[in-house]
């Protein structure tokens, strides 16, 4: 047995089994979820390429899996990536049953799961390009609602994350010739340049964003968070080991600049756009927007690894109940259609959901920043980093926070309000299973944001895995 | 070994095939454009890559081929159906694959610092459907064809990667891509059929 078996065929493999139990919904849910715990307790209690006795049993799980003469590595310096992606994932399963995000979700989200482990795993790491391209192909379908005419968003998503991927693949092939005469500066350019188009066209960074409002309009919300959270973060951490492994990359003095710009032109769109946006579903989108601008802006910053980590905490938790409740807001009675989450349409529907419109209001709270919500120690912390470094920088970040906050402020505006004449009357219409997830998240929300130094300080460790990072200038 | 002049046919091949794909609005003249584009593209492999290996982007390109086929043929919508392209339109469609050709003409003599070891027959293809690929994604919201601009731009783009990387998993994988954006293709076209139950 080895490592890359455990976490990567086999999540593969159970989405393949759990695509034909897809008929049984409440059974691929848990099985899903359970596999997905399973997998995140092996990569927090068994050791890779140690000798582990259970009873009668001794085993030892490797490290390596060849295939095709390219070979795939878990380390033992892996499991902390390993366990916090499976646990995002259980997360995002579990409340797939109570939000109804369609019978592919479970099934597709192990394959891209077992797909997105496997980009960490490769070597040369150069082919994760493709397993990053096989990902996006299986989100496509994820992000198709069955019975619905076909999506902008998941077509203009397709066409950019296709088009990175020849540009990551050359950039591997030039970096060897970087590595054998790093002084030749123009050959050190043009892999600095297709590396930059690459990974704009895959994190989604300005002007290759608009597939990001359009998904969140159109998609399942709950497949929408999903690979808003999964693909930007593991692209991200492709993104770090590139900056780990090439020093000439690492000590460019022009990286900084570069990752603070795309990082706040992000953060300043998402959140001006924000403002003014009327559509609860884009606004998800938009606040995605915000969220990979910050965490470019935490690399950008000497020791700000630290702080990347420390995002995802509050950013999974914010993102999950923000889906969640815009699932239940947007799921109509009957529950054969999904109601359109535009403002017109939504209006007063915060008197009939209270509870999910009121978890929307303090996930987008806490995305914005504001003070005692999850999200605002991370955000203080990175505004006060950049405050030291580029005061403008984190005045124009700030600027973007506050149109986000002001979108929120709409958004409960547009919730709540309703004419006074108005005959349905405050009344608690969600189910006790959404009632009950959304406590807990919103919950969550509350005392990540009072007792950050409990939980923060491990994630922030896992800068550590790239001590050469620390040290950018 | 493929002979010399075969390239020189390839190149025009692909010309010929990327402005039929970039012009037909006919589904199956489409199709058979794109399974003569692979035949181009594996012409143009087999400089680098041994033929065994080589044929593997025909055969995968002609399998993604037939599956877009297949969807289509199954699927609810009439708008895949149509056949005719106007005047005007194709009039202006012409003009911008010139456009693209201009920007080759400047480009690809260039290009022999980028990519040093590929003759210039093969830059000539891969560039050629590198640029009507994109021109083909310019034009369209349609889901066969951003498959096929895609599929278009991604041959172009795999000539070029041929002669820097021989890996059998990268082709395995590059093949599985390229089966891989078929069959989304299929589920996008099919999806709107299918009903959903919670």
């Amino acid at each position: 047995m080895s490592a890359p078996i455990i976490w990567i065929m086999i999540p593969a493999a159970g989405g393949v089994v759990l695509y034909f139990l897809r008929r049984w919904y409440r059974l691929s849910v848990a099985l899903g979820t359970g596999l997905m715990l399973l997998l995140a307790f092996l990569a927090w209690k068994m050791p890779v390429n140690e000798t582990v006795t259970l009873g009668p049993l001794v085993l030892k799980v490797r490290e390596t899996l060849n295939v095709l003469g390219r070979q795939f590595t878990l380390l033992d310096t892996d499991r902390p990536f390993l366990l916090i992606i499976d646990l995002l994932a259980a997360i995002w399963f579990a409340a797939a049953y109570i939000s109804r995000a369609g019978r592919m979700y479970v099934p597709l989200g192990l394959m891209i799961i077992g797909l997105l482990t496997a980009v960490l795993a490769v070597s040369p790491f150069l082919y994760a390009a493709m397993l990053v391209e096989l990902a996006a192909l299986a989100s496509v379908a994820l992000f198709l609602r069955p019975g619905r005419p076909v999506q902008r968003g998941a077509l203009r998503f397709l066409i950019f994350q296709t088009l990175g991927m020849p540009f990551l693949l050359f950039t591997g092939w030039l970096l060897t010739g970087v590595e054998a005469s790093p002084g030749e500066l123009e050959l050190v350019n043009r892999a600095a340049l297709l590396l930059i188009i690459g990974f704009v066209l895959w994190l989604a960074i300005f002007p290759f964003n608009t597939w990001l409002p359009m998904v969140g309009e159109e998609a399942h919300p709950m497949s929408a968070g999903f690979v808003f959270l999964m693909l930007p973060f593991v692209v991200m951490l492709f993104g770090i080991g590139f900056l780990d492994r090439y020093a000439w990359l690492r000590n460019a003095p022009q990286l900084p600049a570069l990752l603070q710009t795309a990082g706040v032109v992000m953060v300043l769109t998402g959140g001006v756009w924000a403002a003014f946006q009327r559509h609860l579903g884009r606004m998800l989108g938009f606040a995605v927007m915000v969220e990979i601008g910050k965490a470019l802006l935490a690399i950008s910053l000497p020791d700000g690894l630290s702080l990347f980590f420390a995002q995802l905490l509050p950013r999974t938790v914010a993102l999950a109940v923000w889906c969640l409740a815009l699932a239940i807001l947007g799921s109509s009675p009957g529950g054969a259609s999904r109601r359109d989450l535009s403002f017109s349409q939504v209006q007063g529907l915060g008197r009939r959901l209270p509870l999910a419109a009121a978890s929307l209001g303090l996930a987008h709270f806490s995305i914005a920043g504001l003070p005692l919500l999850a999200g605002f120690p991370v955000s203080f912390a990175l505004t006060q980093m950049l405050s030291r470094y580029n005061p403008t920088i984190a005045l124009l970040t700030l600027l973007g926070m506050v149109g986000l906050l002001a979108g929120g402020l709409r958004s409960i505006a547009a919730l709540w309000m309703g004419a006074d004449t108005d005959p349905v009357r405050w009344q608690m219409q969600e189910r006790r299973s959404e009632s009950f997830f959304l406590a807990v998240g919103g919950v969550t929300i509350l005392i990540l944001g009072l007792l950050p130094q409990l939980f923060l300080p491990p994630l922030a460790d896992l800068a550590q895995y790239f001590e050469r990072l620390v040290t950018i200038p | 070994m493929i002979p010399e002049w075969s390239l020189i046919v390839a190149v025009v091949l692909v010309s010929l095939t990327s402005l039929g794909l970039l012009l037909s609005r006919d589904w199956r003249l489409g199709i058979i454009w794109l399974a003569l584009q692979y035949l181009g593209v594996f012409l143009l492999v087999s400089r680098s890559w041994s033929v065994e290996l080589a044929v593997i982007k025909m055969v995968a390109g002609w399998m993604a081929g037939a599956v877009l086929g297949a969807a289509i043929t199954n699927s609810p919508g009439k708008e895949f159906k149509a056949t005719s392209t106007s005047l005007a339109e194709g009039v202006f469609r012409m003009l911008s694959a010139g456009v693209v050709a201009l920007v080759l003409v400047s480009v690809v003599p260039d290009s022999t610092t980028w990519v040093l070891r590929l003759n210039a027959a093969s830059r000539w293809g891969a560039f050629i459907l590198i640029g009507m690929g994109l021109l083909h994604l310019g034009f369209t919201n349609h889901p066969l064809r951003i498959t096929l601009g895609l599929l278009t731009v991604l041959s172009g783009f795999e000539i070029l990667y041929a002669a820097v990387e021989t890996s059998t998993l990268v082709a395995g994988l590059l093949a599985v891509i390229n089966l891989g954006l078929a069959l989304v293709c299929a589920y996008l076209v099919l999806a709107p059929g299918i009903e959903e139950k919670e």
